[in-house]
């Protein structure tokens, strides 16, 4: 039998410096100034350094899609990003889809359908739907469905949510 | 995820520069898979070096024709490549496509659950430790090209398909540039699995290269997996022809999920060149693929399964019917 391995790996190794970095987001339209440590991510830049907890922490690996947010209008896994690293940039979260107290036309389809049971997943699963029809490459329930693959809905409102895209393409 | 510095590269020549300074820095563009692999305390980079304002974010053609892919284009914009295309559309979630870079795509580490879980020994992770998989739940692991200190898989659809199309990887180190074949970048395990490919630590990836020859009528890509979408293949096979009515003039085949990189056999290839397009003769050619094939408790199944994949591939590949990556019908 193999040796045992490393099990118990120190999880915070104290490593010299460096000072936290400042870092300029353009958050929902709003110009934001943080200093954070490299390893925060976009995700809890977001929660824990703007309040903005509308975008939600799932599996905190890229599986779920529940912090699904849409970086420089693309649709991304905001726990997999480093703040540091999206210097400038502008983020879109679900507190940003609203316009002049208007919900978004894919918030108003998501109501329409039912498109949820939880909640949970729902800012990451109407993110994903807003950058889905931004990249126009849907057409069918099937390609909506594989293109919204990255988003988990364990309460599997799949059906309704579908139908609710469906409803907002033919709005756009 | 321990705590580690945070530097930009400015240029090419500066990233060379500060990885080569520093053993324990890494290069990141996408970061899908490194980051999930330091929150898992897996990866334990001190430095991280972010190359992701290279300017190494255009497709161009090259002098002869091919396709010049820069090593930070993501994924999600791949779409030039009939063949490509189809593989990359079959990998991952439209989020991560948007995240994930060429290079990065290349980079990604070969690995299996027990090279995530810490507490088990892994000789990928820690040389030595011994290799958890090859005794343990091993339904995903590799059939062929295996060692007894790894039988992990890498993980790439992308990848599989650059195998195919014989792709070229432009990389730049201390040196200057050189230029890695396919079939060469990434290795088997042997005895040293903590080394998936052969790009040194001072190199960075510039490019991937694509040749003229681009198949774009007899080609398919099919992937089997647990569920239709967003996961890991059981096996999957690309498989390009190129015809002369019946007669099979050129053709290429690369498998995924079943080896420690993308798995062609030449000798294979050879075999079907000058041969008539056929059922039967298709079933040849799975079956020698697959002579070597080694299953384990859990993954026998995988053996058959790409014999099929691969009989299945040529097929559509000969009939000019590629496999849709939305509607999941294998016809």
């Amino acid at each position: 039998m193999a040796r045992t391995s490393r099990t118990a790996r120190p999880m915070a190794e104290i490593i010299p410096g460096p000072d936290k970095i400042p870092v300029e987001l353009i958050v929902n339209d709003v110009r934001k100034r943080l200093t954070l440590a490299p390893w925060t991510t976009l995700l809890d830049a977001l929660r824990d350094h703007l309040d903005l907890t509308g975008t939600k922490k799932g599996c905190d690996h890229g599986q779920c899609g529940a912090c699904t947010v849409l970086v420089d209008g693309r649709r991304v896994n905001s726990c997999l990003i480093l703040a540091v690293m999206k210097d400038g940039a502008r983020i879109t979260t679900i507190e940003g889809l609203a316009t002049n107290g208007a919900v978004h036309p894919l918030q108003q389809a998501f109501i329409d359908h039912d498109a949820f049971q939880c909640g949970y997943c729902t800012p990451g699963q109407i993110c994903s739907a807003v950058g889905l029809l931004a990249e126009g490459k849907a057409r069918t329930a099937d390609e909506i469905r594989e293109l919204m693959s990255g988003n988990i809905c364990r309460c599997g409102a799949y059906p309704n949510i579908v139908a609710a895209i469906q409803q907002a393409m033919g709005e756009s | 995820m321990i705590n580690f510095q945070y530097a930009k590269a400015n240029d090419v020549a500066d990233a060379v520069r500060q990885i080569a300074a520093d053993p324990a820095a890494k290069f990141i563009a996408g970061g899908t898979n490194l980051i999930d692999l330091m929150k898992e305390d897996v990866e334990r980079p001190t430095r991280l070096i972010d190359i992701s304002r290279l300017p190494l974010g255009k497709v161009e053609e090259t002098a002869d024709g091919g396709l010049r892919i820069g090593a930070l284009v993501p994924n999600s914009d791949l779409a030039y490549h009939p063949l490509l295309a189809s593989a990359i559309l079959a990998g991952a979630s439209q989020q991560l496509r948007n995240m994930a870079s060429t290079g990065g795509n290349l980079l990604q580490r070969t690995r299996c659950h027990y090279f995530y879980d810490v507490a088990t020994p892994c000789n990928k992770r820690d040389p030595g430790s011994g290799c958890s998989a090859i005794n343990g739940l091993n339904r995903m692991h590799a059939i062929l090209g295996t060692s007894d200190d790894c039988i992990a898989t890498h993980p790439s659809d992308m990848c599989v398909a650059l195998a195919a199309l014989e792709a070229k990887v432009r990389v730049t180190g201390p040196a200057g540039d050189r230029i890695i074949a396919f079939a060469d970048f990434h290795r088997l395990p042997g005895n040293t699995p903590q080394y998936d490919t052969n790009l040194r630590h001072d190199e960075i990836v510039t490019a991937v290269e694509l040749p003229t020859r681009g198949f774009a009528t007899n080609y398919t890509y099919i992937k089997i997996r647990d569920r239709l979408s967003y996961a890991f293949a059981l096996v999957s096979v690309a498989a390009t022809l190129e015809l002369e009515g019946k007669s099979i003039k050129e053709v290429r085949l690369a498998l995924g999920g079943v080896a420690h990189k993308p798995w062609r056999d030449q000798t294979v290839e050879a075999e079907l060149r000058g041969q008539t397009a056929s059922r039967t003769v298709f079933a040849r050619a799975a079956d020698m693929l697959l002579r070597d094939a080694k299953g384990f408790a859990h993954n026998g199944f995988k053996i058959e399964l790409a014999r099929r994949c691969v009989i299945r591939a040529l097929t559509q590949a000969a009939l000019g019917t590629p496999q849709s990556q939305s509607s999941k019908k294998i016809r």
